[in-house]
């Protein structure tokens, strides 16, 4: 473990001395937050037409018309912004030539995979919660529960810690950036619609691949529901493509 | 110290390093020699323990290169081909990463880099990038990196290459500086840099071991012969003749337009006889001087040797 942290310790380094974090956090921060007072634009645009047809409940609130298609937009966000954050990991290690710095000290190649699992994930969590503001201004103009809204983060950091597990795999299996960044994000974009392909699989396979995707357990935590079930598929998607990148960089050595 | 047994490696269907067999001592500085390609590289990984052996093993320290990596890691310093050194931290922090990985304990961590860069001669540069070092900084940076831990065994996989004459001086000074404390295996494909250095060297050609000795033995068993180089002003058909009638001549090749070389027995006092004769009929001596074989000459032959007899 404290292998693991001495490498996530130099990965976060040279995220936060480079420019690439400052430049990936800003351009997710604008983009999210257009998309979000455009939703919130339209909310207050709805919440004036309600108000002027009297007696008429339409079940305007916070929570569903303005933090769930936030949050699902920052999904997008991230499925797009992820495979940046991690393409560099092994990738550059190993077209740098610094891999045989790690493979020749004493530490297991797991503890690296791991640490650089941490590093990215992080790093992501630093710049998914610095969205935060946002809802934290809803509860200054309004009263949304914040159960959904800390579910929520929680499902989205879930998942985003999915997508880095997959783009660190897809970065062990090449030294070219450029490959890892679109083999990660091909990837995860297939495993965020496979449950488009439910009804046309039929009854046996379709429930298998509705439960595969990425996108179909996010639901229910935006809607407030922790379902151990969800969060044992994000854990075990992490886990499973861990132990692929790790199969992936012990089998580099035995070819 | 070190022990390879039978260690062979493939890569896919190619067999890279063929049965190798050989032993270090304590304290030894033996050099790897051999044209690129040769499996030098392969052979210093799978020591480091980053490539598995397909056959064979290799005992480090008394530990086994399969069984006992973790051990063996610790014991040795390795510096490859490429330095390691990541480009966007500095030669302090690096080496501070460094000897945390390398299993440094925390509390001396700070002495360890501290050491490494007194001997590489790096504090001046210690709080600059390494990405802006020049390459004989980040060769020497490289190099503090496989002291840190303050190994019992150095590998060093060419350790000059890409340097100017300069640096490549300074580095050969810092290895011969670390002979003295170190076992080092050095791999090269410059020869003097081996002859300099190395009390042993061992000739690795296409995965095979072509010969194990000492310098002088290698010379010794390769020389059978005195070979001349006789350079002159007026070089025709007669002096090649004339040459090669000479008593005791075995052999005579013309090197260049006026340069020949006169091949005689060993111990004989040939000298004296191509002399006398290049005198009496007037040539002009422009040269006349010893032309035995440097580590260039042995090195080709062996690692061509086995060429010629195929053909």
């Amino acid at each position: 473990m404290r292998n693991s942290f001495l490498i996530a310790k130099r990965e976060l380094g040279s995220f936060f001395s480079s420019a690439i974090f400052y430049v990936i956090t800003v351009v997710f921060l604008l983009l999210y937050s257009f998309i979000y007072f455009q939703i919130l634009n339209f909310f207050s645009f709805q919440s004036l037409q309600a108000a002027q047809v009297r007696g008429m409940d339409l079940g305007l609130n916070l929570n569903d018309m303005v933090i769930q298609p936030a949050f699902h937009n920052m999904a997008v966000i991230l499925l797009l912004m992820i495979p940046i954050v991690t393409m560099r990991s092994f990738a550059e290690e190993k077209k740098g030539k610094t891999f045989t710095l790690l493979l020749s000290s004493p530490i297991h190649l797991k503890e690296i995979v791991f640490g650089k699992f941490l590093a990215c994930w992080g790093v992501l969590t630093v710049m998914i919660l610095l969205s935060s503001y946002s809802i934290a201004f809803l509860f200054m103009i309004g009263r949304p529960e914040i159960g959904p809204a800390l579910t929520g983060y929680l499902g989205i950091l879930l998942m985003s810690g999915c997508f880095v597990a997959v783009g660190i795999l897809a970065s062990s299996l090449t030294d070219n950036q450029i490959v890892a960044a679109a083999l990660s994000f091909g990837f995860m974009l297939f495993m965020w619609v496979v449950g488009w392909g439910a009804q046309a699989a039929g009854p046996n396979i379709g429930p298998i691949l509705e439960y595969l995707s990425l996108i179909d357990h996010l639901e229910r935590f935006l809607k407030g529901i922790v379902d151990s079930s969800d969060v044992f598929y994000y854990l075990s998607f992490m886990f499973f493509a861990l132990f692929l990148t790790h199969r992936v960089l012990d089998s580099n050595r035995w070819r | 110290m070190i022990e390879v047994e039978n260690l062979s490696k493939f890569y896919g269907p190619r067999l890279a390093v063929n049965n190798l067999n050989f032993t270090v001592s304590q304290g030894e500085v033996v050099g790897f020699l051999g044209p690129n390609g040769a499996g030098k590289t392969t052979t210093m990984n799978i020591l480091c323990c980053i490539l598995p052996a397909s056959r064979g093993t290799a005992r480090i320290c008394g530990f086994d290169i399969f069984e006992q990596s973790m051990e063996i890691r610790k014991t040795i310093g390795y510096l490859p081909e490429n330095p390691p050194v990541y480009l966007d931290m500095t030669v302090d922090d690096y080496l501070q990463f460094a000897a945390a990985v390398r299993g440094v304990a925390g509390k001396k961590i700070a002495a360890a880099a501290d050491r490494a860069l007194e001997k590489c001669g790096l504090k001046d540069v210690r709080r600059r990038l390494i990405g802006k070092l020049s390459k004989g900084y980040q060769q020497r940076v490289g190099l503090a990196q496989a002291l840190i831990h303050d190994p019992k065994i150095l590998i060093l996989d060419e350790p000059t290459t890409g340097l100017d004459p300069l640096q490549i001086m300074e580095i050969r000074k810092l290895i011969q500086d670390l002979a003295s404390s170190h076992t080092i295996i050095l791999s090269s494909h410059i020869l003097p840099e081996v002859s300099q250095i190395c009390q042993r060297v061992v000739i690795i050609n296409e995965g095979e071991i072509a010969a194990i000795d000492s310098l002088e033995g290698l010379t010794a068993s390769l020389r059978k012969t005195e070979r001349l180089r006789l350079r002159v002003r007026s070089a025709n058909d007669d002096v090649l003749q004339s040459l090669k009638a000479l008593e005791g001549t075995l052999s005579v090749q013309q090197e260049d337009d006026s340069a020949f070389i006169v091949e005689s027995p060993l111990g004989s006092p040939f000298q004296d006889k191509v002399a006398r004769l290049a005198l009496d009929r007037e040539w002009g001596i422009v040269e006349l001087s010893s032309a035995s074989m440097t580590l260039e000459d042995i090195f080709l032959k062996l690692t061509t040797e086995e060429k010629e007899l195929a053909e």
